[in-house]
C-alpha cells in the first residue's frame, strides 16, 4: 500500500460519518417526548417510583396518572406499552387518558409502562423509529418502542432467565420483557422494579380490575382475545359476548396457562386480590412473513403476504383486503376495558366504577384515532406531560 | 448501575482499544481496516449509551 495514512484517515472519516448519524438519531429517539394532554378526568400525577424507590432516576420510571371520581368506588389500572412495539395499546390508553371523566370510584393509568423499551428499537427488523397519526389539528408523533428494555438499562443478559419467585427457567431474553418479571421484588433485576412497583400500587390502592393492553402476530394463537385466569373469567366472558352481540366484534376469551410464570395475568392474581385481565388485537406488523415493515403497514395492517396466508387458512383471525387498520385495534381495546369495567360494576355494585368520555368501537373506526388527541399548543401547559 | 454491567462496560472499553490498536497497527491491508471500524461502531455505541 503506497499511502496507508491517506486511507486511514478516509476510513476514520466514514467511520465517524456513520457512528455521528446513526448515533444521533438514536439518542434523539430514547430522548424523544411524546406530550401527552390530560384530560379534564386526571385528578394527580405521580411517578411509578413512588411505590418501587429502586425506579428513581432509572430510564423504566415512568408516570402514573389517577383519574380519581367524585364518588367512591372500585378502582381500576390499566398499562399499556408492557410491549412497546404494540401501539394499540399505547394510543389506547393515552385516548382514555386525554377524554375519560370518572364519576365514581379510580381509574389509574401507566400508559408507557415499560419506559424503557418505548425508548429501545429494532433496527435490526427494519423497524421505523416513529410513526404519525392524523389528528384534526396536524400529525401527532409518537415513538416506536421494541418489546423489550433497553440493554442500555438493563444488562448483560442472564443465560436462562429464572423467574421469582417460582424459579422457572425462561428464554434469557425474557429478563427483559415486562411481562415476564411478575411478580417482581425490590431488589431484582431492573424488570422485576417495575412489576413490583405496579403490585405496590395495586396492593396499596387495593385495586379491584387490571387491564393489560397489548397486540399480538395474527399467526399467533393468541390474538383478538381477552386473556383470563380462573378468578377474572366470568366477567371475561361476559364482555366478550358482549361486545360481540352490541358491537359486532370478536375476542374471545383464552385461559390464563396456570404453569407458564411470570405473565401479569397469572402473577396479579395470584399474588394480589386485583382481578387481572389481557387484552390481544391482531397486529399484522408483528407477524414474520410480511413485505417491509414500513409506517403505513403498521397503520392499516395491509400486507400481500398475509392475506395469501389467509387464503390458505394459516392465520387465527379472519383477514381480507381491508387489513387490521389501528382504528379498529385502538376501538376494540377501548369497547373491551370499558365493557370489563361494566361487568365488574354490576357484579360488585358498591365498588362499581363508573367513566364517561371514552369513546367505543365503532366511533372510534368512524372518526380516527386522532381525531380523540388534543393540539398541545393549544392545550394549557399545566395540562401537558412530556411522556 | 449494578457491578455486572460496569464490568460489562469495561470489557467493552478493551475490546474498543483492542480494535483501535489493531486498526493503527494495520498498514497493508484495506479490507482489514475497514473491518475494525465496522466492528468498533456498535461498541462505541454502547459506551456512549446510544445503542
Amino acid at each position: 500500500m503506497k499511502r496507508p495514512g491517506l486511507v486511514k484517515a478516509v476510513l476514520i472519516v466514514l467511520f465517524l460519518i456513520f457512528l455521528i448519524q446513526g448515533g444521533l438519531r438514536l439518542y434523539r429517539h430514547r430522548h424523544f417526548d411524546v406530550p401527552v394532554v390530560t384530560g379534564p378526568g386526571v385528578t394527580r400525577v405521580a411517578h411509578l417510583s413512588d411505590f418501587g424507590p429502586g425506579l428513581k432516576g432509572t430510564m423504566a420510571d415512568t408516570l402514573v396518572y389517577f383519574l380519581d371520581g367524585t364518588e367512591p368506588g372500585g378502582k381500576a389500572i390499566l398499562m399499556s406499552n408492557t410491549h412497546a412495539n404494540e401501539p394499540e395499546g399505547l394510543l389506547a390508553a393515552l385516548l382514555m387518558l386525554e377524554n375519560a371523566v370518572v364519576e365514581k370510584g379510580s381509574l389509574i393509568i401507566i400508559p408507557q409502562f415499560n419506559n424503557s423499551a418505548g425508548r429501545n428499537t429494532r433496527p435490526g427488523d427494519g423497524y421505523p423509529l416513529y410513526f404519525e397519526i392524523p389528528t384534526d389539528w396536524g400529525l401527532k408523533t409518537f415513538r416506536m418502542g421494541n418489546r423489550d428494555a433497553s440493554p442500555l438499562d438493563q444488562w448483560p443478559d442472564p443465560d436462562v432467565y429464572i423467574h421469582y419467585p417460582d424459579r422457572q427457567l425462561l428464554s434469557y431474553i425474557d429478563a427483559r420483557n415486562v411481562n415476564r418479571t411478575w411478580p417482581g421484588r425490590p431488589g431484582g433485576p431492573l424488570m422485576e422494579k417495575v412489576t413490583f412497583a405496579a403490585m405496590e400500587i395495586m396492593r396499596r390502592e387495593k385495586v379491584d380490575v387490571a387491564v393489560d393492553i397489548h397486540g399480538a402476530e395474527t399467526m399467533f394463537p393468541v390474538t383478538n382475545c381477552i386473556v383470563a385466569p380462573e378468578k377474572s373469567n366470568r366477567i371475561a366472558t361476559m364482555a366478550s359476548l358482549t361486545v360481540k352481540a352490541k358491537e359486532g366484534f370478536d375476542s374471545h376469551v383464552e385461559p390464563s396457562p396456570a404453569g407458564f410464570r411470570g405473565l401479569s395475568h397469572r402473577e396479579i392474581g395470584d399474588f394480589s386480590d386485583t382481578l387481572p385481565f389481557l387484552l390481544e388485537a391482531p397486529i399484522p406488523f408483528l407477524d414474520q412473513p410480511t413485505g417491509p415493515k414500513t409506517v403505513k403497514f403498521l397503520l392499516d395492517g395491509k400486507d400481500p403476504f398475509l392475506l395469501s396466508l389467509a387464503q390458505k387458512k394459516k392465520l387465527f383471525v379472519a383477514y381480507d383486503a381491508s387489513g387490521w387498520p389501528l382504528e379498529k385495534r385502538v376501538g376494540q381495546h377501548c369497547s373491551v376495558t370499558l365493557e370489563i369495567i361494566r361487568q365488574y360494576s354490576k357484579k360488585n355494585p358498591d365498588r362499581s366504577i363508573l367513566v364517561r368520555d371514552i369513546p367505543r368501537y365503532a366511533e372510534i373506526v368512524q372518526n380516527g384515532v386522532g381525531h380523540y388527541f388534543h393540539d398541545p399548543s393549544r392545550a394549557e401547559r399545566d395540562r401537558i406531560y412530556p411522556n | 448501575m449494578p457491578i455486572i454491567m460496569i464490568f460489562y462496560y469495561l470489557i467493552t472499553a478493551y475490546l474498543v482499544v483492542l480494535l483501535a490498536w489493531n486498526f493503527v497497527r494495520e498498514k497493508k491491508k484495506t479490507e482489514d481496516m475497514a473491518l475494525y471500524l465496522l466492528v468498533l461502531i456498535p461498541l462505541v455505541l454502547r459506551i456512549l449509551r446510544l445503542k
